[in-house]
């Protein structure tokens, strides 16, 4: 995750406290997407970035999920992700997505 | 997680979904969208 977007998010929670943030990601890459939640979790695994050593336990999804999908009109989904949704491997994402999150 | 209420911050790829696609979704949701960021690899 880049140095500039762990200072971003850094300051916001600063700003305004983790209770009600959550993250969403767009990356298509299931790496960079399981690091990106394990960085906003437990801070950055590189010790590089602003994160490092921080950990903001914040909430992290990815606009594949379904609890994403699950939250929208279909019809409106559809029109903003289905495009993308065909292009990728979004079961790829959410696996890493569940990886990062420790589950199954 | 309920995203009715929530501050989310979009974080998109220019090569995948960019950050204005996940923010549209999110207020969709009823989240309250506070930051926008596209990601460029180039």
């Amino acid at each position: 995750m880049d140095p500039e977007n762990q200072g971003l998010i850094k300051r916001l929670a600063e700003e305004l406290g983790t209770e009600d943030l959550v993250v969403i990601l767009g990356a298509a890459d299931a790496e960079a997407v399981e690091v990106a939640t394990e960085t906003l979790r437990d801070g950055d695994p590189a010790y590089v970035g602003p994160l490092a050593g921080v950990q903001l336990g914040l909430p992290v999804l990815h606009i594949f999920e379904d609890e994403v999908k699950e939250q929208v009109e279909p019809g409106v989904y559809e029109e903003h992700v289905g495009l993308f949704a065909v292009s990728f491997d979004t079961e790829g994402i959410k696996e890493a997505m569940g990886r990062a999150r420790g589950e199954g | 997680m309920d995203l009715k209420g929530k501050k989310v911050v979009a974080l998109g790829e220019r090569d995948s979904v960019p950050g204005e696609v996940i923010a549209a979704v999110a207020r969709a949701a009823g989240a309250v969208v506070i930051e926008v960021r596209t990601e460029c690899f180039v």
